[in-house]
């Protein structure tokens, strides 16, 4: 666990330009009535990435995820998934994406086996060499920690394994392309790890692209490679994890103390000041303390601006550029 | 590997794995066989009353009234089981997620709806069993023991559910959820059997309810299951005096093809509408109701 962990971090750069594009989205826009959900949303992701939507509840995280999935049609805008627009997906097209749903308790009374190997069925004739479908469901109930389970109903299930259950529908078919809209509510951490594990080996091992939207930071920082962060119907900052928290804030704190006076200073040239500090006051220097703004830092002052209806008012520039 | 076969293959699997599971569930029993349970208990109570040798029969026959009530009771457990149910799983499952679920699998929709038709088919008959086989068992004279009887049956029992289950459809389509779907559809469609003379003779009725009545398919319905029950001489209690058949093949081939010409039109708007958020909507909903 710990090993993959670390392997992912490094991996955490952006992949090289020219691979496939599997997701591109430009200028989408969602008007209900008089309001605009999604005000413009780019986003563009490549197969094997792993792409976070973060954002506070009712922000449009799953609107997005709904219209690319052809489930909601938009109200403007270019969108291409593998290849194709969502409002015109055939069959075919549909078998080469894996959706995970927020159940509730919809085939309560089909055994755990049973529905999986039923809904893996869908995907049989879509087979491919390089793909086959489905996926095996004595293998794919280990993966996903139902292996004991797989007799039991599915209304017996406590929330968590339900959630395990959903997210093994919905690979079943071996997609080249899965949603996951917040896939993890209701996990205790220690299946939380577990699924972050089954999302890292369908990215790393068979160049699944994921999206996946979530509220929850850690989660987006510890699953992916890309972090979009939506807020007032746009995508206000887009980034690797630690591009993103570099971003945002230029200046860092240095936290030191003087004969045990406390001193802060905030700066953008930390090196400069803490050399000029030590050049003036030499050993007398304690408890050097440096505070890079992190990722929660500026994910809470985006969700802040946006909920006090500044939304509008963001400087994106800030964000952009660099 | 032709992927429409496959499709409906699926369907037949899943048709199958719910006909079995629904007896499992105490809850899709009293849903399926509720109706026939009721009318089996009130007829058996009725009968020390209302059936014995010492009894008239009707129309020169040795059936008593009673029994004489058995298949158009038939015909009505026939037309509730295929619409009530057909409405009530199209809505339950809609708030629960199932059809959002099988809009997510390539070709899910035609193994949903498929799998469905069957089940609640096979079930709707099964239903039909649980009120006839006691009833004949404890009626003498029933069946009237004609072989063209049976003839009437194979072809009237189908075309009764290609006629009825498009508009069970329709209804769950268009009704927001389980308890609109109950609340609309019981009331009307007790209204309609009423008219139709299942319980009673339809002469007893003024003659433009007789008019109505023969629109919709339950009148044709019970009427053919009086045609394969009953011996022939009953057929002078009928409007026109006589079985008619081709016109009752005539109006429930209409009622169905009608409503298969229009259902797939409606179930198809209603998947496309189906949404994530939707479902999660209607689950805050029914959480709500619940506490």
């Amino acid at each position: 666990m710990t090993v993959a962990d670390e392997t992912r971090v490094a991996t955490h750069s952006p992949r090289s330009a020219d691979t496939e594009v599997t997701l591109d989205v430009r200028g989408l826009r969602m008007r209900y009535g008089q309001v605009d959900v999604l005000d413009g949303v780019d986003l563009t992701a490549r197969r094997g990435e792993v792409v976070a939507l973060l954002g506070p509840n009712g922000v449009g995280k799953t609107t997005t995820i709904e219209i690319l999935e052809g489930f909601r049609m938009r109200s403007a805008g270019e969108v291409s998934v593998l290849g194709v627009d969502p409002a015109h997906g055939d069959e075919d097209w549909r078998s080469r994406l894996g959706i995970v749903l927020q159940s509730w308790r919809d085939h309560g009374k089909w055994k755990v086996g049973e529905l999986l190997a039923h809904m893996g069925g869908y995907y049989q004739p879509h087979s491919t060499p390089l793909r086959p479908r489905p996926r095996d469901v004595t293998e794919l109930l280990a993966r996903v920690g139902l292996s004991e389970h797989a007799e039991k109903r599915v209304n017996s299930l406590s929330g968590g394994q339900r959630r395990r259950l959903d997210v093994a529908i919905g690979i079943v078919g071996r997609p080249e392309l899965l949603f996951l809209d917040e896939p993890t509510a209701g996990f205790d951490p220690e299946a939380r790890r577990e699924f972050h594990d089954v999302v890292h080996n369908l990215a790393d091992f068979e160049d699944t692209t994921i999206l996946l939207s979530t509220h929850d930071l850690d989660e987006a920082e510890k699953l992916a490679d890309r972090i979009l962060i939506l807020a007032g119907g746009r995508i206000v900052a887009e980034g690797s994890p630690d591009e993103l928290a570099r971003r945002v804030s230029r200046e860092s704190e240095v936290h030191w103390s003087i004969d045990g006076e406390r001193y802060v200073h905030a700066t953008s040239d930390v090196t400069g000041f803490v050399r000029g500090l030590f050049a003036e006051y030499g050993d007398d220097v304690a408890d050097l303390d440096i505070r890079r703004a992190t990722l929660e830092d500026t994910y809470m002052t985006l969700v802040q601006r946006h909920e006090s209806g500044e939304a509008d008012d963001i400087d994106t520039t800030s964000f952009e550029e660099e | 590997m032709n992927p429409r076969v496959h499709a409906i293959r699926l369907a037949l699997r899943r048709g199958w794995i719910e006909f079995r599971q629904s007896f499992t569930s105490p809850q899709d029993l009293w849903n399926y066989f509720g109706f026939s349970l009721v009318f089996l208990f009130v007829l058996m109570f009725q009968r020390p009353f209302l059936d014995g040798a010492d009894m008239p029969g009707i129309a020169g026959t040795s059936l008593s009234y009673l029994a004489v009530t058995v298949p158009g009771v038939v015909a009505m457990l026939l037309v509730t089981g295929s619409v009530l149910s057909t409405a009530q799983f199209l809505t339950a499952e809609r708030e629960d997620g199932t059809l959002l679920r099988a809009k997510a699998m390539p070709r899910g929709m035609t193994g949903y709806m498929g799998g469905k038709v069957l089940c609640v088919s096979a079930m709707t008959l099964l239903s039909m069993l649980v009120f006839l086989v006691p009833s004949i068992l404890v009626f003498d004279g029933l069946p009237s023991g004609d072989t063209s009887g049976l003839l009437v049956l194979l072809w009237s029992v189908p075309l009764g559910i290609l006629a009825t289950m498009p508009l069970g459809a329709i209804l769950g389509s268009l009704l927001p959820s389980p308890r609109a779907a109950m609340g609309v559809t019981v009331l009307p469609l007790m209204v309609v059997c009423l008219i139709s003379g299942v319980f009673f003779p339809i002469d007893v009725m003024p003659e433009a309810v007789q008019v109505l009545a023969q629109v919709f398919p339950v009148y044709w319905l019970a009427m053919s299951m009086r045609s394969a029950f009953l011996p022939d001489a009953l057929a002078s209690v009928e409007i026109g005096e006589s079985w008619r058949h081709l016109e009752a093949a005539g109006v429930l081939g209409a009622w169905a093809v009608a409503g298969l010409l229009i259902a797939p039109f409606v179930l198809r708007r209603m998947a496309r509408r189906e949404s994530g958020a939707v479902v999660e909507q209607r689950r805050h909903k029914a959480m709500q109701r619940v506490a």
